[in-house]
């Protein structure tokens, strides 16, 4: 635990990218491999519930440090960080545990959660008093499940890679899906033998880049990608990313986030029965009245959450899966293969299964750029973001790699951020909050980016209004700040490096495109991510 | 009290005796519990201080003043008000001031510190009626560890950073914190260079008899020179100025009260955040107040209302001072315990020093 909590501030305190990944490669050298896979699922995101209500643990710190609970508060206010306010206050203990990472986890986190109070209230002081303040905030962090540091699941990725000798590729599709952190799971992470695929575990996904459309050639393209020859042009389409897995006579679908769908596309899962064993199909989840009669997204969020969907709902929304690429086809990996290839035995196969759940995406014709780029104008119509331009000879490649994807949307830039301030606005919606701050994450903390006004409809607007006045922690003259509770995704039409800004990026006319409902704070984007759309840029981390 | 004291524009105001403490503005007659710009300010006529403070305030005040300074523990008596300073354990020469007027006693604490600093004589108790305290650090996140872990660990990052072949610049305040960062450091480990304004600190208090290692003037330094595991002592206003691109690769770190919260360490933007303070903490001000057992706590400086309303609830009599004409509070927070320490009015090292004007007046 040392050694985690060491870790952590070395990340906690740098900016720099190498420093960082230093700091991982050291840390995955010297711990034990039941650490290891711990602090590689932590770092990665994953978090244990929380274990103990903050409500208590706030009252014991206030009873530990022998202060009124008005004074923990006000505390609180001036760091502005819980487990950090729960680690400051309380008086340092007398002892220093040297148990390590996985033994704190399994020996005295986790089982916190099946405790009666006065149990949990006896541990949680026991842990003040043989903790040191680096390793009490690591701990408190992961006690409230606010753990959170600066380093992406690339990065981590790339130091495990690094630290094992073994290509990040796989590296990051042994990290795909679910996983226990165990130190057998760590080992046959850092094997480099190749080992069998969990018939469950997806690929990792091949991400597109976006190009900057100002930079329209008639020759070379938008963003000057290179000759059309080169490219394949398909809708980009606004649904759910996910990979569909037919092995061992499953099916399992999972989402871009890595999340396990079960049960909640049934037409998918039924219609992915006929698919032959050893089949991944990566695509798009549309809801869609028929081959081309896309619905817009609002009616897919009709059915995300869902747990059980119900009849009536199947039949008001129902789901195709738009395919678009074969990464495994007769049980092989063919990842490596040329798209034009792939594309061919994607045909192939789903002509054969030919079931209308499952569509082949379609090649949008194009002698040139400009017709494409006509093309791209009617995407609204078609309930597509825009174009997807996909390389020909290109190999299906881990993450965003650049040159191989395209994506060239209509609104090219759109990210999901918190809102966290809010102002009054003027005229017809004077006296209501309209004027909203939105952040990123940078590690554990909301870094605030761009200013949006526009974009709702009133009703949504009388709903964020009465969230502000119910959820507002301070008043600075006509801002308010807010509780990051509302995640909505937002648009605009250019970015730029900016020193004055204090996330480091400007945004040219950022909008609000909707309320994403079915997003938590947690789930917005971060900072790095942001970077990573700029024109110029390569991916951060 | 308020017939001995009185608030006003220009500071803290003996009436009976007609004097000022720590004021804000030049007045006729000043009597001040330390060196720091926001205590002893510029241009008044007449200063009365502690004895150990004398080289520190001759060399920041005008050679024009006229100076008395008296050792801890003696007394004067000035319009029936005897006066006599103790000392504060907060930089050399720092005084709480005992005032005491027809039987009325008034403690007035000044910047204080509880603890051993070898650069200065320690804080002690007095008993009083009325206690003047300040109270920067007056929250429960403000614990200080001990400054041999500090230091410590501060070798330690200087020795990591001559392996690593850097050089280390470590901040303090030209006249305290400095010279205490000084003698906690390992000479051993590498040669040290200070800054232009904490050279002309160090030997004030190499002057008053205190002992600190050897150092080195940057500005002496001239032509190409390796600072590979140097040590580098300066004021916090050069960082990310270009008065640091001559020490080629190196690492920054500051130490400082505030450096205990995460985000007061991000705001500062340097490597490496060292907690350690020369203002009472928590548990200190606790202690102190308990010692000195005052009929009435006034509070000044930082979390006035949160100490007043705890120590209330505590059954002690307690009150926030209000310092008019003076600007205190949250403000005190940015430029850190700097409201002691003013780097304008420091003294700028000459010639290839010259950045540290851009720094201090941008
Ligand atoms: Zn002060
Ligand atoms: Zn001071």
């Amino acid at each position: 635990m040392i050694r985690f909590a060491a870790l952590f501030d070395a990340i906690d305190r740098t900016t720099k990218t190498n420093e960082k990944l230093t700091a991982l490669v050291n840390y995955f050298r010297e711990a034990d491999h039941a650490d290891a896979a711990w602090a590689t699922y932590f770092l990665c995101g994953s978090k244990l519930k929380q274990l103990v209500p903050t409500k208590l643990l706030r009252a014991w710190a206030a009873q530990e440090a022998d202060i009124p609970p008005w004074l923990f508060e006000e505390s609180y206010h001036t760091v502005g960080d819980l487990a950090e306010t729960l680690t400051l206050t309380v008086p340092p203990g007398n002892l220093a545990s040297d148990e390590s990472l996985s033994t704190w986890v399994e020996q005295r986190l986790i089982p916190l959660r099946g405790m009666a109070e006065a149990e949990q209230h006896q541990v949680v002081v026991a842990i003040w008093n043989e903790t040191p303040l680096e390793m009490r905030l690591v701990i408190l962090k992961l006690i409230t499940g606010a753990f959170r540091v600066g380093v992406s699941k690339s990065m981590v990725t790339r130091a495990v890679a690094e630290y094992a000798g073994v290509s990040s590729d796989v590296i990051s599709h042994r990290l795909m899906g679910t996983w226990k952190p165990t130190a057998e799971f760590f080992e046959k992470l850092i094997s480099k033998e190749v080992q069998d695929t969990i018939s469950s575990q997806p690929f990792p996904f091949c991400l597109a880049h976006p190009v900057d459309p100002a930079l329209f050639d008639p020759e070379l393209g938008p963003g000057g990608i290179g000759k059309i020859s080169d490219f394949a042009a398909e809708w980009k389409w606004d649904g759910i990313r996910g990979q569909v897995i037919r092995r061992d006579q499953q099916v399992f679908v999972w989402s871009r986030g890595e999340e396990l769908m079960e049960n909640r596309w049934p037409e998918i899962e039924s219609a992915a029965q006929l698919l032959p064993d050893g089949t991944v199909l990566d695509g798009e989840i549309l809801a869609s009245l028929g081959e081309n009669q896309v619905l817009p997204f609002a009616q897919l969020q009709k059915r995300i959450g869902r747990k059980v969907v119900s009849n009536k709902l199947l039949k008001e929304v129902p789901v195709i899966f738009q395919a678009f690429d074969l990464l495994q086809d007769a049980g092989q990996d063919i990842r490596t293969l040329q798209f034009s290839e792939r594309r061919r035995r994607l045909e192939n196969l789903l002509s054969t299964v030919n079931h209308p759940n499952f569509c082949v995406t379609q090649l949008i014709p194009g002698n040139s750029w400009d017709e494409w780029s006509k093309v791209r104008g009617q995407s609204r119509a078609m309930n597509a973001e825009g174009l997807m331009l996909k390389r020909w000879n290109a190999a299906y490649e881990v993450g965003r790699v650049r040159g191989v994807w395209w994506k060239w949307k209509v609104s090219p830039y759109t990210i999901d951020a918190v809102l966290i301030y809010a102002q009054k606005g003027h005229g017809k919606r004077s006296g209501l909050y309209t004027d909203y701050t939105f952040a990123l994450w940078d590690g554990d903390r909301l870094v605030p980016f761009a200013k949006a006004y526009s974009g709702l409809d009133d009703r949504e607007i009388k709903k964020i209004d009465r969230f502000v006045r119910q959820n507002t922690k301070e008043a600075f003259g006509p801002v308010r700040s807010v509780a990051p509770a509302l995640v909505m995704e937002l648009a605009f039409e250019g970015l730029q490096i900016s020193s004055r800004h204090k996330s480091g990026i400007a945004t040219r006319f950022p909008r609000i495109v909707r309320w994403r409902h079915d997003k938590k704070p947690e789930d917005a984007n971060t900072l790095n991510e942001l970077m990573g759309l700029l024109p110029d840029s390569e991916p951060q981390g | 009290m308020k017939d001995v004291l009185e608030s006003t524009s220009r500071g803290l105001y003996c009436v009976p005796g007609d004097f000022y403490i720590d004021p804000c503005l030049p007045v006729n007659r000043a009597v001040v519990t330390h060196a720091h710009s926001d205590h002893a300010r510029w241009g008044c006529k007449r200063y009365l201080a502690a004895k150990p403070c004398e080289q520190l305030l001759r060399m920041r005040m005008s050679p024009d003043a006229e100076f008395r300074f008296l050792p801890y523990g003696e007394t004067i008596t000035i319009g029936g008000v005897q006066i006599s300073f103790y000392p504060a354990g907060h930089i050399l020469g720092s005084a709480q001031i005992r005032l005491e007027y027809q039987g009325l006693v008034i403690l007035i604490t000044g910047d204080y510190k509880l603890g051993y600093d070898s650069t200065c004589d320690s804080w002690q108790p007095m008993r009083c009626h009325h206690m003047i305290s300040e109270s920067t650090f007056g929250l429960p996140i403000y614990r200080w560890p001990s400054q041999q872990v500090v230091f410590e660990s501060i070798n330690q990052w200087w020795r990591d950073c001559r392996e690593q072949g850097k050089c280390c610049v470590l901040y303090g305040y030209a006249i305290g914190k400095s010279q205490r960062l000084l003698a906690g450091l390992d000479p051993t480990i590498g040669t040290i260079y200070c800054h232009g304004a904490v050279q002309k600190g160090n030997e004030a208090y190499r002057r008053t008899g205190i002992h600190l290692p050897e150092t080195t003037y940057v500005g002496s330094v001239t032509g190409k020179h390796d600072w590979k595991g140097a040590m580098v002592v300066a004021v916090p206003s050069v960082h990310g100025t270009p008065w640091l691109k001559k020490f080629g690769r190196y690492s920054t770190a500051m130490a400082s009260g505030w450096m205990a919260v995460r985000g007061a360490r991000r705001r500062r933007s340097v490597d490496r955040g060292y907690v350690l303070s020369d203002h009472v903490d928590w548990p200190s001000l606790m202690t102190a107040i308990h010692e000195c057992n005052p009929e009435t706590v006034w509070l000044t400086h930082g979390f006035t209302a949160t100490v007043a309303r705890y120590l209330v609830e505590q059954g002690r009599d307690a009150r926030v001072l209000d310092l008019l004409g003076r600007d205190l509070g949250e403000e005190d927070k940015d430029e850190e315990e700097s409201s002691d320490e003013d780097f304008i009015d420091e003294p700028i090292g000459q010639g290839n020093e010259s950045p540290e004007i851009e720094a201090t007046t941008s």
